[in-house]
This record gives C-alpha cells, structure tokens and sequence, in this order.
C-alpha cells in the first residue's frame, strides 16, 4: 500500500508531527492490537475511556467489536525496532470481565437491544473513520478548522440548527404516523433535559462568569505589564538622566521636553506612519529638531492625508523652516501648523525671534532661497517668508494636491 | 481694577503652589482645593470670579465640578488647564462650560493674560484646543442640522486658524486689521457653538480620536 510507505518516512519524526496526524497503532502498552491507544492519542484522550468505550459497543449489538476490526484493518502499526514489548494479560482480562458482566446485565434487563436501527450508525461512524483516516493531514485541520469555525460563529446559527433539528424529527416522525407514540417518550426526554438545565444553569452560569472575570483580569495584567515596561523604559530612564544632568540646565529641559512629547504620543495620539501621512511626518520632522536644537517647537495639525512625493518635499522644506527658526531666531518657543484641506496643504513655521531682512539675506545663503523656496517651486509648490527684524518669522509653505 | 479672585483646583500641591508664586499683582488667590468635593464646596463659599480648573482629578475630574456647579445664575467662571492632549479631555470640559483651556506648561504671564480674559467673560483657546475645533467642525460629511450652530463662518475660520499658527489676539486684529475686541468676539461665538452645537460628529469625532 502506498499510504503505508508514507506513513512510515513520517513516523520517524514525533518532533515535527502536524497538528493532527494520521492514526496508527503503537505497539508500547497495547493491549490487543494498539487500536484504542492510537485513537486516543488522536483525539488526546485516555485510552482507557476508549476501551470502555469499544467494550460497550460491543455489548451493544457488537459496534464496538465491528469498529474495532475496521480500524485494525485500515491503520498501520507504528514501526517498531527489537523485540515486541508482551501484553498486559491481566488487563485484557479485566475488560474481558467489564465486558460479560455488561453483557449479561443487558441480557437480564432487556435493555442492549439496539435493534437493527443501530446498524446505520454503526456504519456511518465507521465509514466517517475511515475517511477521517485516508484523508491527508491538511485536510483534516481544515475540516478540524472548518467545524469549530462553525461552532464559534455564533449562537444564533447554533439555535438554528438545534430547531432545525427538532423540527425534523417531529416531522420525520408525523409523516412516518409515528409522533402519536413516539409523544410520550419525547416529553419526558424533554422533562428530564429541562431538569438537567434547571440544576446546571447556576453552576454553568458561575463558570461562564468566572472564566469571563478570569480573561479580563489576564487582559488587565497584560496592560498593566505593558504599561509599567513602558513607564520604566521612557519615563523612569530619563528622570535617571534628569538627576545626572542636574546642572545642565539645557540638557535636562531637553530630556524633559522630548519625554514629555513621547509619552504624550504614547498616551494620546493615533498610531501613524510617519512615511505614509502628512500629520504623522510634520510631528516626525518637529520632534527630531526640536531635540536637535533643544528648542520646543509646538506642532498643531488639521486634517491628514497620505504622503506623496510632491508632501514630502514638502516636508524637507518645512524642516529647513524649522532648523532656520530654532538656530537663529532666539525665539523660546517656535510654533508648526499644518493643515490638509481636500485641494491643498499648508504648513505654518512661526517663531517670534529676532526676525531678518529679507532683501539683506546674501544670494548664497542656501537655506531660504533653495532649501524652502526653491525646493517648493520645483515641486510645484510654493513657499512666502514674512519677517522683519525685531518681529520674528512666519514661513507659509503651500502645496497644491493633485486631484485623483 | 480690583484684583481678580481665583480658585486654584488641581491634585497636585506642588502644581497649586506653583501656580500661585506665578500668577501676577493683578490676580489674587483665595483659595485652593484638591478634589471634586472640596471644589464645589469652597466654590460655594467662596465665590470666585474665576476658577483654574485640572480636568483630571479624583472623583470625576473638572467636568463633575462643572456639571455640579454651573447652572441657572452662576456667575462663576472656569479656565481648564490640564497636561492632557486627548480631544475628548478637552472637548469634553468645553462642552462642560469652561470658557477657556491652556495647558500646563503655559508661561506665567500668558495665564494671568488668560485669567483676566475668562473673568471679563470672553474665552481663550490654545492653538491646539483651535486645531482641535478646525478639525472637528471641518468634517462635514452630513449637512448642519443647525446651521448657524453647526458650521463656523469664513472669519470664525479665519481666526481660528491664526490662534491654530501661534498668533496672540492682537497680533491677530493687526493681520485681519480688525480690533481686538472684535476677535474677542469671534473667538466666544466659537465657543458658543463648540458647547452648543449639537453636531454628534463632535463627539463621534472626539472618540475617533480617543479609540485609535
């Protein structure tokens, strides 16, 4: 058999099994072929609970023994170097003895006659084995997959399909002139399923409760772990910094200030991408000059849209605003407003410094005539420097957007 | 001009005194308190003109003293100064009737300006709290219910946008070549809508910019 060959090359390797992997049947503690051991690594549950479960079967009608035999038949044995390890005899016969004790109770009361109605399931149940076996691993974790995909969905898919299901088998059962009989039966299954419910529900309802309570105190840990490595690598860092620095009157408003503005983003502002949107890349440029040249620069942004390469000229012409104002106004504080209306956006660099003439800039000073206002004309943009001296400095940075 | 009788509330004692050792001649502290309760109690008792309100303090920040304070003939008056940037933080005690916002790390002499603005009943943005309402009130994807609560006017606009730049209210009238008062006037009919307005693109935009 050519499953076989693959089975074998798999097997060698337990480490890197899948998720769930093919039955076989091993050899180490079985007691009659390895059939229910096998199983129940598969279903990862005790083995003994699937050999109570075969020996039931068994006495019902025999299932238990047909659905034995097919699995021996359709699973391969685990390879197995040296000599085979010897059964636990005594075991064996204690199910043997669990089995005729079960036997022979259903043959005193009456009760193991399953009927010939127990065949078709027996069938079906051994026929979905099979197929759940030949079937190959990726398939069976997207069926695993698939159906607790289902579960999950939701509960009104589940009510559903539980109506569904009632609704079927009144049905089946009027139109087979059965439900007449079948009547008194039902209610006292519906009895009894009630009685069930009515003693469960507390104890569901306070498991439920407790295992919500339990995930939103696992959820509140893990903030407050975040948040205390956060605290601890920003905040508690720089106040070390801070002590260390204590005569640097500069330094320590500098660690200060760039503290304050990263913990205020932490705390308030969205999580953006300072490549893909204009906001974003306006608080990028600010905060790294204002910690280039220690001097705070307060940004104010209206609007947002994504970045192109037209905004990020943009973008290098309103850093060279900003460096210009932070090296030589003198200013103590320069303001930055941005703001991206659907046609155009706008950038405001403003300090109340010492100010310029503008006609007494030399033409080589790079900064303004090519830093700002050359770089915004090549990109089609463009740039206005409002400044006297004594009065500060205004640049007024304007970008047309192209219309998509 | 008598001094201004101010109110200082904030939980934080070496920010109280702080404050107190900056404010100018012109502005007199009568008083400081550091919860929700004892807020609206000294108010109560004492009657400031003007109270420098924290907006987040133990048992329910500025916005429960607004809420417990102001009402039919109040004439108390509440600058909010907070560390806080979250829109909602400052929406919310705007919408709570407080005439002004500035942040803490404002300089002495611009909050004894804005004092003094507060207790002659006009209001006093920031250039954030100004960016913030430009932003809020220029999302107008559903048409104004009330339009002339709902949308601000071209100058309202005008204005806003030069607090938004880091210009001072004079300096403002100068570039519009308006009078001060006059600015003073556009910048309180601002705040009318901003706590009246019923715009819910407001707060849906408030908590837009709270959950991302």
């Amino acid at each position: 058999m050519a499953d076989r060959q693959t089975i074998r090359d798999a097997a060698p390797a337990p480490p890197e099994a899948p998720a769930l992997p093919r039955l076989i049947r091993p050899v180490e503690g079985r007691l009659v072929a390895g059939v229910a051991q096998g199983a129940a690594a598969q279903l990862r549950l005790d083995p003994v609970a699937l050999r109570l479960a075969f020996v039931l079967l068994t006495v019902l009608d025999g299932i238990g023994a047909v659905a034995y035999a097919a699995l021996w038949m359709f699973t391969s044995r685990e390879p197995y170097e040296g000599r085979e390890p010897s059964r636990d005899w005594s075991q064996v016969a204690a199910y043997g003895a669990i089995g005729l004790a079960l036997m022979a109770l259903g043959w005193l009361t009456g009760t193991s006659t399953g009927g010939i109605g127990a065949w078709p399931i027996a069938v079906g149940g051994i026929g979905s084995l099979i197929l759940w076996q030949q079937a190959d691993p990726d398939r069976r974790q997207r069926w695993m997959n698939s159906t607790v995909g289902q579960v999950r969905q939701n509960r009104v898919r589940t009510l559903a399909g539980l109506a569904l299901v009632v609704v079927g088998a009144i049905g089946f059962l009027v139109v087979t002139d059965e439900l007449g009989s079948a009547r008194p039966g039902v209610m006292f299954t519906l009895v009894v399923v009630g009685g069930v419910a009515l003693i469960a529900a507390p104890w569901l309802a306070a498991l439920w409760k407790e295992l919500q309570r339990e995930r939103r105190e696992r959820i509140r840990q893990e903030e407050r772990a975040e948040f205390a490595a956060h605290v601890h690598d920003s905040v508690l860092h720089t106040l070390t910094l801070i002590q260390r620095n204590a005569n640097d009157s500069r330094e320590v408003m500098r660690l200060a200030r760039s503290q304050e503005r990263e913990l205020r983003n932490w705390l308030y502002q969205p999580k953006q991408d300072a490549d893909a949107s204009v906001a974003a890349a306006v608080r990028r440029v600010a905060a790294e000059e204002e910690d280039a040249h220690g001097v705070p620069i307060e940004v104010v942004c209206v609007g947002d849209c994504p970045l192109t390469p037209e905004l990020s000229a943009m973008m290098q012409a309103a850093r060279q605003a900003m460096v210009n104002a932070a090296k030589y106004s003198e200013s103590s504080v320069v303001s930055v407003y941005a703001e991206a209306e659907p046609e155009e956006v706008t950038v405001f660099i403003r300090d109340r410094g010492v100010g310029f003439d503008m006609g007494q800039v030399p033409e080589d000073r790079m900064g303004i005539r090519q830093s700002i206002i050359g770089r915004m004309e090549r990109h089609g943009g463009s740039a206005r420097v409002r400044t006297e001296p004594g009065e500060g400095t205004e640049v007024m940075l304007t970008m047309k957007l192209e219309k998509t | 001009m008598s001094a201004i009788r101010v109110l200082i509330v904030d939980d934080h004692r070496l920010f109280r005194s702080g404050v107190r050792a900056e404010l100018g001649d012109s502005i007199e502290v009568i008083g400081e308190a550091e919860d929700v309760e004892s807020a609206v109690r000294t108010i109560a008792e004492l009657q400031p003109d003007v109270v420098l309100l924290d907006v987040h303090m133990p048992g329910g920040g500025g916005q429960e003293v607004l809420r417990r304070v102001l009402g039919p003939g109040s004439s108390v008056r509440f600058l909010a100064l907070s560390v806080s940037d979250a829109a909602e933080d400052v929406i919310g005690v705007i919408r709570g009737g407080a005439r002004g916002y500035v942040t803490k790390t404002i300089s002495g002499r611009e909050l004894t300006d804005a004092i003094r603005r507060v207790a002659d009943g006009d209001a006093v943005f920031s250039p954030r709290l100004a960016g913030f309402v430009l932003d809020a009130f220029a999302s107008s994807e559903a048409p104004p219910i009330d339009p002339e609560l709902d949308s601000l006017t071209q100058r309202e606009r005008e204005v806003l946008r030069l607090i938004a730049r880091g210009y001072a209210y004079k300096e403002i009238a100068k570039e519009l070549f308006i009078s001060v008062k006059t600015v003073e006037t556009h910048v309180s009919s601002v705040l009318r809508k901003l706590q009246l307005s019923n715009r819910h693109e407001l707060s849906r935009w408030a908590t837009a910019r709270r959950l991302v």
